[in-house]
């Protein structure tokens, strides 16, 4: 029988992700995919496979987990309080989850999107191409209880990796370009948009992140007269009361609220994982300066297998040393990685 | 590359960056035929090129948006082949796209099944007779496919249908609702919140993710209305697993 995922208890919103369906805007389905693109890299790094490979994405809650055969797990995004059995698990980390035991994994400590990758990848199956739930289209769902995933072949055995990751979830500032409508915007306006600190709103999603700031609103002129446009995840609208709404993987397609610019994806996780009591700040850069920073962000996550080093344990932290490395199994930092799609 | 930021120029069609990996050509700033057809047009233009770097192709209203790689494809060069395209030939007169199909979907006007269509009708100056029969003799096209999976924005309707969006939204209008605004028929392609008014209900899904063909409908495709009964509507729903919800289905030569 094939290896498979059981889910014994699950947070409000756990779902499958990946990178999602590129490609068909022109159909008005958005890319979708993984909130925390840089955890899914991460994940994949950690377990040496991949980073086409699908994983549970867990919004703010964590579940309960076991799978029917030994698998290696990988955790990223968001920490939360993690143990097999009742041992905890050290975060942005390759472990061992054998066949039976239990997986709990809590609530979110810092920021949104935690990430459970599993060795071979979550194998369901693929709809338009792609694993990822899209809940705003109705593709797939929040998984509940006693649902059960197929796990993929996984040829690999080593766990006992970490890494350390990329700061992302205590907001700081966030680049943006200018887009087709920010000359809507009054040059005043923009300015005091960057001088603002924003926090995001608690009842954001996979869709968009509203954030709350104090002051005036940031009104464009005309903007009731706006033919409905393109949108693409970092866009920032505002929405008729003058509050900022930043578009995220699941966004809609196109949308008739005017854009005071457009998040560069390297810093758009640091949006999707602001959580309560992080602060945010816009920053306007140029094109050109934003592709480069494009570039040095999609080398840094082509490097990151080789940013991976062996999980350093405390003897003394162990209770029985023998077993513990039985169930971890090999560890190497230095192995070829397979290289995705 | 600086000055690409801002677009300045005040004629169309005009190029202008979208995020990093992205350029808008509009062809108006408002709805037009000539507007929605040229940009159905680049777009296939650019799609027949087979440019390297371009990642797709897709059109709103009245604009082409391209995704390309910025890695691989700088904006200065692409906005140069895209200017030269645009220079080529006179992008409103362009053909419409081929295989346009005509898609009759039977719809119940008003009822409980679609309560707005009494102050839609009022809205537009007419009788529910003198609506319906409006509805069900005009021929709209889809002009573009957008903001929800498959979900198609369709026009022009006749002048008498240029009614506002509300200011309070509807807070959840169903799968298959036929609603109106600004001339335009949408049919939804998933349960939503709308500003448009709900006036006629059926059973056609936009959407249907585990079909062959999982969009229906695509620019330049024409639908019109059959008004049918609840009854119907409701045998219809009860014998048809195929999303189609009855409607007939021609190409147009």
């Amino acid at each position: 029988m094939s290896r498979a995922l059981i889910i014994h208890r699950a947070g409000p919103q756990v779902t499958v992700q990946d990178r999602g369906r590129p490609g068909l805007l022109g159909q008005g389905l958005s890319q979708g995919g993984a909130a925390d693109p840089v955890a899914l890299a991460e994940g994949a790094a950690l377990l040496r496979q991949p980073a086409s490979h699908a994983a549970l994405e867990m919004a703010g809650m964590g579940g309960a987990f076991e799978v029917t055969q030994d698998t290696r797990i990988a955790l990223t995004g968001a920490p939360m309080a993690a143990s097999i059995d009742g041992q905890a698990l050290a975060w942005n980390a390759s472990h061992l989850l054998p066949a039976g035991a239990r997986l709990e994994i809590g609530a979110a400590q810092r920021g949104i999107y935690g990430y459970l990758h599993l060795g071979g990848g979550v194998a369901t199956d693929p709809v338009l191409g792609a694993r990822a739930a899209h809940l705003a289209a109705g593709i797939g769902r929040a998984l509940g209880p006693d649902a059960r995933l197929p796990l993929g072949d996984d040829p690999r055995t080593e766990v006992g990796l970490t890494l350390d990751p990329e700061p992302r979830l205590a907001g700081g500032t966030v680049r943006m370009t200018r887009s087709v409508q920010t000359g809507l915007f009054d040059p005043e306006v923009l300015e005091r948009f960057q001088h603002t600190a924003f926090a995001r709103d608690a009842r954001g999603n996979r869709m968009g992140a509203r954030l709350e700031f104090a002051g005036a609103p940031f009104a464009a002129s005309g903007q009731l007269s706006i033919l409905s446009e393109v949108i693409v995840p970092g866009d920032i609208q505002m929405t008729g009361d003058g509050t900022p709404f930043v578009l995220l993987p699941e966004c809609q397609t196109t949308g008739g609220y005017p854009r005071i610019g457009t998040v560069i994806p390297a810093d758009l996780p640091k949006i999707a994982q602001a959580g309560p009591g992080v602060f945010l700040r816009f920053v306007v850069i140029e094109l050109a300066e934003a592709v480069e920073v494009h570039r040095r962000h999609m080398a840094m996550l082509a490097k990151l297998p080789g940013a991976t080093r062996p999980l350093l344990r405390d003897p003394a932290q162990m209770q029985d040393l023998l077993s513990y490395q039985l169930i971890s199994g090999a560890i190497s930092g230095h192995e070829d990685v397979e290289q995705g799609d | 590359m600086s000055q690409m930021n801002v677009p300045t120029a005040t004629e169309f069609p005009r190029i202008a960056p979208v995020g990093i990996a992205g350029l808008l050509v509009s062809f108006a700033d408002r709805l037009s035929e000539p507007a929605n057809r040229a940009a159905l047009a680049l777009r296939a233009a650019i799609e027949a090129e087979g440019m390297d770097g371009i990642e797709e192709v897709a059109t709103s209203l009245t604009s082409t948006f391209i995704r390309f790689d910025p890695l691989h494809l700088d904006h200065a060069s692409l906005t140069a082949q895209i200017q030269a395209l645009l220079d080529s030939q006179d992008w409103t007169r362009a053909d419409l796209p081929q295989g346009r199909r005509h898609f009759r979907i039977p719809c119940v006007f008003g009822t409980d099944l679609a309560p707005q269509f009494d102050e839609a009708a009022a809205a537009a100056g007419l009788s529910a007779e003198a609506a319906i029969e409006s509805l069900t003799t005009a021929r709209p096209r889809v002009l573009t496919i957008g903001f929800a999976p498959g979900q198609p924005y369709t026009g022009q309707l006749d002048p008498a249908w240029d009614i506002p969006r509300q200011t309070a939204l509807t807070p959840r209008v169903p799968e298959g609702a036929l609603v109106v605004a600004i001339r335009q028929l949408i049919i939804f392609s998933a349960p939503t919140q709308t500003g448009w008014r709900h006036i006629g209900q059926t059973a056609f899904r936009c959407f249907r993710p585990e079909a062959e063909e999982p969009f229906a409908l695509r620019p330049g495709d024409e639908i019109s209305l059959r008004a049918i009964s609840p009854a119907e509507l409701e045998r219809i729903r009860a014998e048809d697993r195929s999303g189609q919800g009855g409607a007939d289905v021609e190409v147009i030569r």
